[in-house]
């Protein structure tokens, strides 16, 4: 479980967020909804120690990520948005990388990156080096690399950006696999579609602050709209960054 | 630890697999030098050697009005040459080396006993013709000083009156020493070589995984940072180190090549030595590597972190210069300075002096020492987070 309290972090002048409060439980899907530039990478990128925040608290599983970093890091799965795997590696070696720095042993490691592959369809590409890889086999392999370990929380920073039909499935039922195991899960994204079939809870981040937090009826009836899409442009007060 | 050799580990991997690491660390570096060495050395001592032995042919312009001196010349292995009807346009058109000519008024100085002249003409900035200039002046003043002999001879006069004070040189160097001036050429090659053979490992582990977004995740793994710094450290370290000694292996496989004992000197460099300077300069290594890895750390792209690197290179020339400009006799605490140490400890080595073991011990330990606070200033670089993002 996440639980965030008036998170703030500014760049220089640029106060990129301002005032972050949600609760992300286990066995759910949190999207942290928002246009471009909104503050959401920033939020993620404070959840996974990489980030001090400047005020506010972050609590995972009731540790605080800037004093057990450590800690919190074997806990956590993270697909950040740049994916960053190596091109002159096979996505075995990508895989078995960081769960070889997760301290897993030999033999684990080989059933697990064997499960993964079974779970993520990447047997056809499994051996080949990641250079020229599409974005869904990308994804489907940032995505086996952050959850080697078997955290108990996964972080996504805009998952399904670029990815075809079938790394999109591949996806969506590998999340709502984890879900159902009780996994806590945030993901980042900016498509309304992904938000509506995915996620339990909605957070709306607009310029840093939270602008709305609840389910998807929830949003709706807030903002006494029926449709989810009009009921986001209500409630970060402009359609900027939708069509992005 | 053990995760700092998984980065470790990976490092090696992806860097041997990157063509352009592979070509420029381990097969480029190590080998362009030695060749570049002998094949240059070679050219030269080739050339003296041919200009030193080839039948000097020297055009003689006025030949007419010197029959003695000629036969001289020619009693001396000297070819007569046939003199051209410009001399000086044939020199400035390198038709002809030397060309030396009897003046007008030869005969009647020679009659009256004063000093006659004869030309010698050349163009000195043509350095090839060096010796050849040099063989035609021996031969004219051997002339010149067997006749004033005569000369003084028939008035009674000995001779060695003439000579006052008679130098003679004693040249005390060994054919080890003189093979070494040759060989001052190989600290300079190899310590430029320890720098230049671990920069791209050490750009593309650290600027190079910043610009292609990897770094992120790789932080978000549950180990220090130090020890993915040190863990790429120790990648770059360890190319420098095999680059090392495939250069000193070059070397020594490069010198043989060298004729070194027609030209009367002994390039003083086996498998031991070899060893042995390995040993000597390995400290460097992590120098070098710990000074690429933190400037790398600090750029934001590979392109940035390669317009450093331009600059690196000038510090391992540094203590080469300094001797070339301030030849000086090693004393003790030159070895606490490295790169310093290094190169004074080979250029003795080669030069058939045995150093003495406190001293290369010495060299050994400060170098490891300054190459450990480097390593620890470049891996306290990775805590910061501005660092990683400085980019996005």
């Amino acid at each position: 479980m996440i639980v965030t309290e008036h998170l703030q972090k500014s760049f220089g002048p640029v106060k990129a967020v301002r005032d972050v409060s949600f609760v992300a439980a286990d066995g759910q899907i949190t999207g942290l909804l928002g246009p471009n530039g909104a503050g959401k990478t920033t939020t993620l990128r404070m959840l996974y120690s990489l980030l001090p925040p400047d005020a506010g608290s972050i609590r995972i599983d009731g540790i605080d990520p800037q004093r057990d970093a450590l800690k919190v890091k074997t806990s956590l799965g993270v697909v950040p948005d740049a994916r960053g795997l190596y091109a002159r590696l096979s996505a075995r070696e990508n895989i078995a990388y960081f769960g070889k720095l997760h301290g897993i042993g030999k033999a684990a490691l080989e059933q697990r990156i064997a499960d993964l592959s079974d779970q993520l369809d990447l047997h056809d590409f499994i051996d080949r080096r990641t250079e020229g890889f599409s974005q869904g086999q990308r994804v489907r392999v940032a995505l086996a690399r952050a959850l080697v370990h078997q955290p108990k929380t996964l972080l996504l920073d805009e998952p399904s950006n670029g990815l075809d039909v079938m790394s999109t499935r591949a996806l969506r039922d590998m999340l709502l696999r984890l879900r159902a195991a009780g996994h806590c899960i945030v993901l980042s994204t900016h498509i309304m579609q992904e938000v509506a079939a995915l996620c339990d809870r909605i957070v709306i981040i607009a310029d840093g602050v939270v602008a709305a937090d609840g389910t998807a009826d929830e949003l709706r009836q807030q903002a006494g709209t029926s449709e989810l899409e009009d009921a986001f442009v209500q409630l970060i007060g402009s359609e900027e960054g939708l069509l992005a | 630890m053990n995760r700092l050799f998984t980065v470790f580990d990976k490092e090696m991997r992806d860097s041997l697999r990157d063509r352009r690491t592979v070509l420029n660390a381990l097969i480029m570096g190590p080998v362009l030098g030695p060749i570049l060495f002998v094949v240059l050395f070679g050219f030269i001592t080739g050339k003296e050697m041919e200009k030193a032995e080839e039948t000097l042919e020297i055009p003689v312009v006025n030949a007419e009005l010197a029959p003695n001196l000629v036969q001289f010349l020619q009693q001396n292995g000297m070819l007569l040459g046939a003199a051209p009807a410009d001399p000086e346009q044939s020199i400035a058109e390198e038709t002809h080396d030397v060309i030396v000519r009897i003046t007008a008024d030869y005969p009647q100085q020679w009659r009256d006993g004063e000093p006659a002249v004869v030309e010698l003409l050349a163009d000195r900035s043509r350095r090839e013709v060096g010796t050849t200039i040099a063989r035609v002046q021996r031969l004219l003043n051997g002339y010149g000083s067997q006749i004033g002999q005569q000369r003084i001879q028939l008035r009674g006069v000995d001779p060695s009156l003439m000579q006052a004070v008679m130098i003679k040189e004693i040249d005390l160097s060994t054919p080890e020493s003189r093979g070494a001036l040759i060989l001052a050429m190989l600290p300079y090659f190899v310590m430029i070589g320890l720098f230049v053979s671990g920069m791209s490992v050490a750009i593309d582990t650290t600027a190079g995984e910043k610009e292609r977004k990897s770094l992120e995740p790789l932080l978000i793994n549950p180990l220090p940072r130090w020890q993915i710094m040190a863990g790429k450290l120790l990648a770059t370290t360890a190319f420098t180190l095999i680059s090392l000694a495939l250069t000193l292996v070059a070397f020594v496989i490069g010198v043989g090549f060298i004729p070194a004992a027609s030209l009367d000197f002994r390039l003083n460099l086996d498998w031991g030595m070899a060893l042995q300077f390995w040993l000597l300069t390995a400290p460097v290594a992590l120098i070098a590597a710990a000074l690429l890895t933190t400037l790398a750390a600090f750029a934001k792209s590979f392109r940035e972190a390669q317009s450093y690197m331009g600059l690196v290179v000038l510090i391992p020339m540094l203590p080469t210069l300094w001797m070339f400009i301030n030849p000086v006799k090693p004393e003790l605490w030159m070895m606490t300075v490295p790169l310093l140490s290094q190169s004074l400890l080979i250029n003795e080595t080669i030069s058939g002096h045995n150093m003495p073991l406190d001293w290369k011990l010495l060299s050994v330990a400060s170098s490891v020492l300054f190459g450990v606070a480097l390593a620890l200033l470049a891996a306290s670089l990775y805590q910061r987070p501005k660092l990683i993002f400085s980019n996005s």
